[in-house]
């Protein structure tokens, strides 16, 4: 514990002063102040990197980034002090084994069997039988039930009626890591299949007569169309690259009925590259709107994540408008390819557009078929190379189609955001370990908590309150916009702790409290009315109603929504909710008061509007130079 | 002159029209005086009425027979037109070019209009500037309500009455005219009741070269000063834009004369820079490359977000000086009738929650804009699709409405109107059937009587009926002053205007329901 640490801001010249405590699992600031009473919980996990800085006047500045975009810059008054943290933050977030990740220590108080029921909530095999498979031309294989084939791949796995044992594992032979063809949604209305695996190992001139039966028994599969496209996920040099390496893509002449297609994704160092950049043009103080427009053009990002969107509207385009159906392939298979199938799925179906759907999705197309979370997260003995935010990708092109179909989601942005926390968090199993054969052999539906569970607890928290279940009736297939204006920066997930750079009123907020006001005021008129009834009063038919809008002080859910740090404190705190409502009810406080004050996190000062003082010596304006009011003079 | 002379061709059947986001409709094409009218014969329910005012540019492409036009509007909507027949399109097109650069003011559609509702409240006699008077003086007595410019002739671009501190008579105020811009001496633009603190604008102080001063001018800014109290300058411009202003007679106010007075520069574009940034603007919406990194940098090379972020941290600038240091503030750019309009009602917004109800937003914008003189009729002669040579026009009430749209969008329950309102406001300034933006001045508008020959925007608005869809159902009013974020990461693209979507029916704040 060390006391008289200042928290800078990281916008302004503003600080605030408290107690710094180091838990075995978090770092703890607590401001002092006791009005507002602040107080940031870091969890180890979550820090990317700790960084001392050369001693100031004021003490020694710590520097902490976190892999949710948050930073925090302490100055603690004594060296030593700052060196003990800084030493200890080091030893701790460089956990070496997965036993001491945060999950096999967290308790949130629930027994053996609630834990169980956590896990069972989502069933992959109930997820492909929704799908309509096992089907007549779609069956479940058992040639992968001991990893045997390939070991980054679940146990059960759906493959053509027409694909047998060794045309499978001929085929697998032939892929980069095993990873060999295999369903991942059937789009039943047209019999399309949408199908993943690894590059083919090519070459210059190999063939595998197994493999390109492989392909044909997908393509015999459909009777709606007499192609199947491939699409190769990569730009076309990389794909040119590989084949040197005795890997590539498929060559059109050996595989009939084949469209091969390269959508131009790029690999997952550029991708890292690009977030590195885009972080550090938003991180400058004081940036400039010209800077901020050429930062995020040279960035890259919003780039990448249109190509990636674009090869999703290119694979779902060709399921519905063809029939045909798809095989997405980039070189190992798990990260772009899992990108474009997800978000493909996504736009097909729109029972992934629900909260549970959502899950199913993830563990799906993500975590079963391996999708390296612990190396691309950095959750162990991190190789800084195979670090990339590809599933932070995923779920911005997510966010991007929310935002150009606000009725089509049950969930909220916050729901995403919540559960990029928890990918870095460790603080529950699903996302730990790079396959499903790691995961069992970490035992992790015995030792730690679904995360599922966790957020269909606190569901009301991400909800949409404009979803309309309607709209998917009506536009069951979603076609967005490939026009570059529709993409936009992702301020929440990017600011999310930079509060000050957010509205300071939240529509959704409001609105979700309003219906949660709605639903309570027409449970009492029930409850009136069943009253009456008993004294044998008949009731008129009464309209529902809405709330008056003057009322001061709505009743509102347990945990609100804009309160995002609030929520990730609430994560690992749960006894502390109380606390963090009443916080909430302050912010909130009703502004008729008359009372001196400003809305929560909006202040002139904090804004930086041209902070007056600074203006007044400003190079630029050598007519003010004096700094004493009331004795300037011109030098001009 | 009779319309009729240039209508050419004023019907034509089997039109097809093709709006954006929309099924096309086919139909009759009529021309009238003042509209172009679209029906489609079937079910009658398919209309499109759009005044020629309010048409920026056309283009003509034939493809055998079939002619085409693409009718570009101020507004910046875009909608395309087939007409059958080579001649009757050359027709229509020449007619709609015509009858769309009328140059008479008195030829305007308001003169014509006579409005199928019963006036119940006169929007012309809403906002006057007495009224406004009346409030004050509940509050203080410092100031007085001056007739010095009732016949227009100290100052052509400002009202009749104008608010002026108590202790400084007619003559003064004539001295202080002859030193400023466009006679448009200082004058009160509001009172912050919290502190007794004021905030005032006027035009560029007309020092020349060799730093002329006025002594009446400097007693004018100075009586707004408490004792041992002190005042910020805003003037809107680079210091380097103010000092070239010297060499044309104008200049800034010199620290030896005010000093009781602190300078501010800040660097809000010229109008004729404006212009050419919503030029740039539209072009880069209207890509067609779907590239990224090209949507990137035209947005980046228009200036547009620049200019909102600019503008709004002036005016959250002149709000700060004025709630937290408390000092009154003196807002002025060039002629004052541009960027110091921009900055002085965005603060009052940011300051005074009584700007954010329907009412108030309206008496701003009559306020601040109509009688403070903006020449609306120069500004939104032209948009963004003119093919002609601009002249003066710009988009300075549009880049107002964005900032007061970025403001809603950080504050969605504080305001009482919504998105829509602005939209319309947008829409009106640049063609309408209501008089109240035509004209430059209050002058202007006298002489043209529009009082009396034209319906007031205001008298429409405000019936019930139409007041509904402009109706914030967030709103709950905040008393407080309204701090915005101006990081670019927190200002957006306003969309709507725009034309980018199917707006605004899938739009958030307007498709609540509470179900």
């Amino acid at each position: 514990m060390v006391e008289q640490v200042k928290l800078l801001d990281r916008f302004s010249n503003k600080s605030v002063t408290g107690t710094l405590h180091l838990t075995a699992t978090h770092l703890i600031f607590v401001e002092s102040n006791s009005t507002s009473a602040q107080e940031i919980w870091i969890l180890h996990h979550h820090i990317a990197s700790v960084e001392k800085l050369s001693l100031t006047t004021s003490g020694c500045p710590l520097l902490i980034q976190c892999r949710n975009f948050r930073l925090v810059h302490f100055v603690i008054p004594r060296e030593r002090d700052c060196h003990d943290i800084y030493s200890s933050l080091l030893r701790l977030l460089r956990p070496v084994s997965y036993d001491e990740l945060y999950a096999f220590s967290y308790n949130p108080k629930q027994n053996d069997q609630q834990r169980e029921e956590g896990w069972q909530l989502i069933d992959l095999a109930a997820e492909f039988e929704r799908m309509g498979v096992p089907c007549d031309q779609w069956q479940l294989t058992d040639v992968n039930r001991e990893y045997k084939v390939c070991e980054t791949y679940p146990r059960d796995l759906y493959v053509p009626i027409t694909a047998s044992k060794p045309i499978i594992i001929g085929s697998s032979k032939f892929r980069s890591k095993g990873r060999f063809p295999v369903l991942t949604y059937f789009y039943q209305e047209k019999k399309a299949a949408v199908c993943r695996c690894s590059q083919p190992l090519s070459g210059f001139s190999a063939r595998c007569l197994e493999d390109e039966h492989m392909l044909q028994a997908i393509s015999k599969a459909n009777h709606n169309s007499r192609y199947i496209y491939v699409m190769d996920t990569r730009p076309k040099l990389n794909a040119l690259a590989n084949r040197a390496a005795g890997k590539g893509y498929e060559n059109e002449d050996n595989y009939p009925n084949i469209r091969f297609q390269f959508v131009g994704i790029e690999n997952i160092h550029v991708m890292r590259g690009s977030l590195q950049k885009l972080l550090e043009v938003m991180g400058t103080r004081s940036l400039s709107m010209t800077d901020y427009l050429v930062g995020l053009e040279n960035s890259g990002w919003l780039r990448h994540i249109k190509a990636i969107m674009d090869a999703a509207i290119f694979l779902a385009k060709a399921v519905t408008d063809e029939g045909a159906s798809v095989l997405v392939h980039c070189s190992d298979g798990w990260d772009r390819t899992a990108q474009v199938c997800a978000l493909g799925s996504l736009l097909l179906d729109p029972y992934y557009r629900t909260i549970k759907g959502f899950m199913v999705l993830i563990e799906k197309d993500w975590i079963s078929f391996g999708h390296k979370f612990a190396d691309r997260c950095d959750q162990l003995d991190p190789d800084p190379k195979e670090v990339s935010p590809i599933f932070t990708q995923f779920l911005e092109c997510v966010w991007q189609l929310t935002e150009q179909f606000p009725q089509a989601f049950e969930f909220s942005e916050w729901f995403l955001i919540q559960i990029h926390e928890h990918v870095h968090s460790c603080q529950f199993g699903n996302f730990l370990g790079n396959s499903q054969r790691q995961r069992e052999d970490l035992q992790l539906k015995e030792r730690t908590y679904s995360l599922w569970a966790h957020l269909l607890s606190e569901k009301q928290n991400y909800l949409n309150p404009v979803y309309s279940p309607s709209f998917a009736e009506s536009h069951p297939v979603l076609e967005p916009s490939t026009q570059a204006y529709h993409f936009k920066f992702w301020r929440n997930m990017y600011h999310q702790y930079d509060r000050s750079m957010h509205p300071r009123q939240s529509i959704l907020k409001h609105v979700l409290t309003l219906k949660e006001s709605n639903r309570e005021l027409e449970g009492t008129v029930q409850a009136l009315k069943t009253k009456l009834q008993t004294f044998g009063v008949s009731t008129s038919p009464l309209k529902p109603q809405t709330p008056p809008r003057e009322r001061s002080h709505p009743p509102r859910p347990q945990s609100l929504i804009l309160g995002a740090p609030l929520l990730s404190r609430k994560e690992v705190q749960q006894e502390e909710d109380e606390e963090v409502f009443g916080e909430e009810a302050r912010e909130d406080a009703p502004a008729s008061t008359g009372r001196e004050r400003t809305v929560e996190g909006s202040s002139a000062t904090e804004n930086g509007y041209g902070e007056l003082k600074g203006s007044f010596d400003s190079k630029n304006e050598p007519a003010v130079v004096t700094l004493e009011f009331g004795v300037a003079r011109m030098t001009c | 002159m009779e319309f009729a002379e240039l209508i050419k061709t004023p019907r034509v059947d089997g039109v097809v029209l093709h709006r954006p986001f929309m099924p096309t409709v086919e139909g009759t094409l009529c021309l009238t005086g003042h509209h172009l009218i679209l029906s489609s014969r079937q079910d009658n329910t398919e209309e499109l009425w759009l005044l020629h005012a309010n048409i920026d540019s056309i283009e003509k492409r034939f493809v055998g027979s079939l002619g085409t036009i693409i009718v570009k509007c101020k507004d910046l909507r875009v909608i395309q037109l087939d007409i059958p027949g080579m001649e009757e399109c050359l027709n229509i097109a020449s007619s709609i070019e015509a009858l769309s650069t009328l140059d008479s003011v008195s030829l305007m559609y308001p003169f014509f209009y006579r409005p199928l509702f019963e006036v119940i409240e006169d929007g012309w006699q809403l906002f006057v500037p007495e009224e406004a008077f009346k409030d004050l003086e509940s509050m203080t007595d410092e100031w007085r309500l001056s007739e010095v410019n009732k016949d227009f002739s100290v100052c052509p671009s400002y009202p009749s009455l104008l608010t002026v501190p108590k202790d400084i008579d007619d003559e003064s105020l004539c001295k202080a005219a002859s030193f400023r811009h466009g006679g448009r001496f200082p004058v009160l633009s509001y009172y912050h009741k919290k502190n007794g603190m004021v905030m005032m604008r006027a035009a560029q102080p007309l020092t020349g070269t060799n730093g002329r001063r006025c002594k009446e001018d400097e007693k004018l800014i100075n009586a707004t000063l408490c004792a041992g109290k002190r005042g910020y300058i805003i003037d809107t411009r680079t210091i380097a834009v103010a000092q070239q202003a010297k060499a044309r007679g104008g200049g800034f106010e010199q620290e030896a004369n005010y000093a009781q007075w602190r300078r501010i520069h800040k660097a809000i574009e010229r109008s004729n820079v404006l212009q050419e940034g919503l030029i740039k603007l539209v072009e880069a919406c209207n890509d067609q490359s779907h590239s990224m990194d090209r949507w990137l940098s035209k947005l980046e090379a228009s200036n547009w977000q620049s200019n909102v972020k600019e503008i709004l941290t002036t005016a959250c600038l002149a709000a700060q000086c004025i709630d937290r240091e408390g000092a009154s503030v003196l807002v002025h750019g060039t002629e004052g009738t541009d960027s110091t309009l921009q900055v002085t009602s965005l603060a009052q917004i940011i300051l005074d929650p009584a700007c954010r109800t329907i009412r108030g937003f309206e008496a701003l914008i009559e306020r601040e804009w109509l009688q403070a003189g903006h020449p609306f009729q120069q500004r939104c002669a032209q948009s963004a699709y003119s093919n002609g040579k601009p002249r003066s026009e710009a988009p300075v009430f549009l880049l107002f409405l964005d900032c007061v749209w970025q403001i809603l969008r950080q504050f969605p329950c504080s305001f009482q109107f919504n998105e829509n309102f602005l939209i319309m406001l947008f829409e009106h300034a640049y063609a309408s059937q209501f008089g109240t933006f035509l004209g430059n001045s209050v002058a202007e508008r006298l002489k043209l009587l529009l009082s009396q020959k034209t319906v007031s925007l205001w008298s429409w608005v405000n019936r019930p009926q139409e007041l509904e869809r402009f109706l914030n159902p967030l709103y709950e009013p905040n008393n407080l002053v309204i701090w915005p974020s101006v990081a670019p990461q927190s200002l957006l693209l306003w969309e709507v205007p725009l034309q980018m979507h199917e707006m605004p029916k899938e739009h958030m704040d307007c498709e609540i329901s509470m179900c």
